[in-house]
């Protein structure tokens, strides 16, 4: 997977291109994010790159959390977060990631925690199609209906659609662009939607070609 | 709204814009590109609503065309914009006015606003 950068949604706005087409971005602050550690072959079994970001006051953090900047000597972070990369050339510990690492229009992957839904039914978690509305229809408008036939199979088959928690996943949206980038303040500018809540914590993947 | 938000909206915003509310007629000049040429065409009319903030904002134009009203929504900081010139300050009471749609001729008229 691609090297990445670490960064908290800050909401949406559109702003206008070249050609004066208004496009729906996401801000992000981005970064700037210090390298906690650098995954080895020989040492950890894999390779890759541990970033910290998300400025804190130590007395936040716990003491195993704390240990972990201290014994680096670096400035404690509200998140960790690893990127496998295959290549961890450049990266050293106590080292800096900022928004430079991408470039305006390139490709991105972006992962987040999706908002809790909390506990939801089948039209909401699974788009089922409800009773109507009316014609007659009574107490059945939202239901899920039938979850299977009777004696034969006589259970019901597992992964059947059901109510349930929904929301507060690990979601990845491939193949948005850079739609722009402020060094300055650290920003970074998604076209489209990403997931989660504002303020929440984004991590932002540089697209690696497949090997053919 | 954060205002690192605000920040990036800033830089789109249109600095050139002239004052003007509900009530006002505009003269809007708008670019136009038809195949590879650009030329700017005129819409005039009365302003009847002007909605939304940062770089959405945006505000309505009405006016008659051949006996047909006609609205155009125009976004206030988008660059086809080219630039828009207030022609007559008009005093009404309401923040929208869609209440002209339903009037015609005498009953449309707007009171001018002096200063």
């Amino acid at each position: 997977m691609g090297m990445g950068i670490l960064g908290r949604k800050l909401g949406m706005t559109q702003i206008f291109d070249e050609k004066g087409l208004s496009v729906p971005v996401t801000v992000v602050e981005a970064g700037p994010c210090s390298v906690v550690a650098v995954k080895s072959r020989e040492s950890d079994g894999y390779t890759a790159v541990s970033l910290a970001f998300g400025d804190i006051k130590p007395s936040k953090l716990n003491r195993p959390e704390r240990g972990v900047f201290e014994k680096k000597g670096l400035d404690p972070k509200k998140w960790i977060r690893e990127f496998r990369i295959d290549d961890t050339d450049g990266f050293e510990v106590g080292g800096v990631v900022t928004v430079e690492l991408f470039e305006n229009g390139e490709t991105v992957d972006v992962v987040g925690k999706s908002k809790g839904k909390g506990f939801a039914g089948v039209i909401k978690r699974h788009h089922f199609g409800g009773g109507p509305a009316s014609h007659g229809a009574s107490k059945f408008h939202r239901e899920p209906g039938s979850a299977g036939a009777s004696s034969s199979p006589s259970h019901i088959f597992k992964g059947k659609t059901m109510p349930g928690r929904m929301g507060g996943d690990r979601v990845t949206v491939k193949n948005l662009s850079i739609a722009g980038i402020d060094t300055e303040n650290n920003l970074l500018l998604i076209k489209g939607a990403i997931p989660g809540p504002r303020n929440g914590l984004v991590m932002i993947r540089k697209q690696v070609e497949a090997p053919r | 709204m954060d205002s690192k938000i605000a920040l990036i909206e800033s830089r789109f915003l249109r600095k050139d814009a002239p004052d003007f509310r509900p009530g006002d007629t505009v003269k809007v000049h708008v670019k136009v590109t038809e195949g590879n040429r650009e030329r700017i065409q005129v819409f005039e009319g009365v302003i009847i609503a002007r909605q939304h903030g940062g770089t959405r904002e945006t505000f309505t134009v009405r006016k008659i065309s051949g006996g047909v009203g006609v609205e155009r929504i125009f976004p206030l900081h988008c660059p086809s914009v080219d630039h828009i010139e207030v022609v007559r300050h008009g005093k009404v009471r309401r923040a929208k006015l869609y209440y002209l749609r339903k009037l015609s001729g005498k009953a449309a008229r707007i009171k001018e606003r002096r200063f």
